[in-house]
């Protein structure tokens, strides 16, 4: 569904990704691991259009999407949850819900539902997103990307800075939207979240994958792990 | 020198009375100013030729099909020209070059003063023209014994009413929530699957309806000018500083403030009357540097 070839994606001057490679098939989850600043969120970025790469292709559905604009992107099913969240601080929580509605690929996503699977945004529906708690915004942010109703979602680390409990619940939702069809590329620094949902794994240190292989692989390979891992 | 020895109470409130009617123009050409400063982050110094744009458009309009209806006629569509006028300009100038630097798009708008300026001169001349009210809306009636013109008390009902569409129009319809959010994250929208670049449009071509609607109103009530729109574009860029950048209740405020303190600076100190809404500005600056009320930028 997904198909990265030798990307080198740059932020003015600086070299961020150095000829990346991966490939999500659909109803995936596969998670991309590395330390803070190893170019996850560049990966993401680059797909998306936000940070167009130099060289390389990327092929979604079969068609070459780099430097496509990002709304046409999102328009052919990407969504994308940024890593620092992002909420639309201005607006209310249900605002920020409806503002992005659209039909899409069909997903089935409206507001009511999106409350179901995130009762807790239910209960805040008019409170000012700028307002809200971390774990709350990280479901926003999530259940935004829903109410546009793709079929591939971007998940820049879903998990980051929140307390245990909510990253089990979000990791279960998560897990829940896969069984939806939705196909997932998750960007990620906590292995147990990441391992635990994902189908395939791959491992980027300094703009550059290290390692790709399944998740058993990934987990019996302790010596990878602990090199590009750990801090 | 005489202060404030003929000041009564009625004379007082006359004034403000009047001073509100300027409030109202003022209020209307900021608050596009405003718009175009808080959504789209740009300072727009051709509005202030867009307003001069619109009260020739008037003159013009309503002189050709002449009477009550003609002026009516020119109120509603000289704005109108002036949005088309900027739609134009936004799609085809403006809008390849919102990737650039602050500094170039100031240039930009900054250029663009010059070619209206001499677009007005193609079209009507360097001389100034004046439009007088129909008779239907001229006079007075009387207020606290003193005379106060019609037309004014149109301009005081449609402020509020100019508010109240901005208010209604960024806080309950979806295009006005999407400025909003774009306003603080623009590519976070597009990312949403919308396109800013449509949004900008609208919203600029807004802003640029009301310099438009501004320049209609005060067609009748001055002379229409070549230099008009150089006053006004100073005293449009001061109400939305000291009201906060982008705010369009800090333009309400900023436009009272500013034109109340002409108002009443003309009654009690005639010969300095210009200096009293700069020294509010100034004073409002020293005590709040960011402006009144919570700046968008």
């Amino acid at each position: 569904m997904l198909e990265i070839k030798g990307i080198h994606t740059y932020y003015g001057l600086s070299h961020i990704l150095f000829g990346v490679s991966l490939s999500v098939k659909k109803g995936e989850i596969v998670c991309v691991l590395g330390r803070n600043g190893a170019g996850k969120s560049t990966i993401m970025r680059s797909i998306m259009g936000l940070t167009p790469p130099r060289e390389g292709s990327i092929a979604f559905k079969g068609r070459e999407v780099a430097g496509v604009k990002p709304h046409l992107l999102a328009r052919q099913g990407l969504g994308y949850v940024p890593d620092d969240r992002r909420v639309f601080a201005d607006l209310t929580v249900g605002e920020n819900l409806e503002i992005v509605a659209r039909p899409g690929m069909g997903g089935g996503w409206s507001k009511g539902r999106v409350y179901e699977f995130f009762p807790p945004l239910g209960a805040i529906d008019g409170r000012q997103a700028g307002f809200l708690s971390g774990g709350e915004q990280q479901m926003l942010t999530i259940a935004r990307a829903l109410m546009t109703n793709p079929d591939f979602l971007l998940l820049d680390e879903p998990t980051e800075g929140l307390a245990p409990l909510v990253v089990k619940m979000l990791a279960e939702q998560i897990a829940r939207l896969k069984e939806t069809g939705l196909t997932v590329l998750l960007a990620e620094q906590n292995q147990e979240v990441a391992l635990n949902l994902s189908d395939r794994g791959y491992i980027l240190d300094n703009g550059q994958i290290r390692y790709s292989g399944s998740i058993d692989d990934l987990r019996a390979n302790e010596e990878i792990r602990r090199k590009y891992l750990l801090v | 020198m005489e202060i404030a020895s003929h000041i009564t109470l009625a004379a007082l409130g006359q004034q403000i009375l009047v001073g509100l009617s300027r409030t109202t123009i003022l209020f209307i050409v900021s608050s596009g100013l405003s718009l175009i400063l808080g959504v789209l982050r740009i300072p727009n110094v051709s509005h202030g030729s867009l307003y001069m744009i619109g009260a020739f458009a008037t003159y013009s309009v309503a002189t050709l099909i002449g009477g009550t209806t003609g002026f009516w006629l020119a109120l509603v569509l000289a704005p109108l020209l002036v949005a088309l006028l900027s739609l134009v300009v936004e799609r085809g100038l403006f809008c390849h070059l919102y990737e650039r630097e602050h500094l170039m798009l100031l240039l930009f708008t900054f250029s663009l003063t010059l070619v209206f300026g001499d677009l007005v001169k193609l079209v009507w001349g360097s001389d100034f023209r004046s439009l007088s009210l129909p008779p239907t809306i001229q006079g007075s009636f009387t207020l606290l014994g003193l005379p106060f013109p019609r037309y004014n008390l149109f301009l005081l009902v449609l402020g509020p009413l100019v508010a109240w569409g901005l208010w209604f129009l960024t806080n309950r319809t979806k295009i006005g929530k999407i400025a909003r959010a774009a306003a603080v994250d623009r590519e976070m929208v597009a990312a949403m699957g919308i396109n800013v670049s449509w949004i900008f449009a609208a919203v600029f071509c807004i802003g640029c309806f009301l310099a438009g609607l501004g320049g209609a109103l005060v067609a009748p009530t001055q002379n229409i000018t070549q230099g008009m729109g150089h006053a006004i574009i100073m005293e449009g860029f001061l109400i939305v500083i000291i009201g906060g950048l982008g705010n369009i209740w800090g333009a309400l405020l900023g436009a009272l403030i500013f034109g109340l303190t002409d108002a009443v600076g003309i009654l009690v100190w005639p010969q300095f009357a210009i200096v009293f809404p700069y020294l509010a500005v100034v004073v409002v600056l020293l005590f709040r540097p960011r402006g009144l009320l919570r700046s968008t930028w």
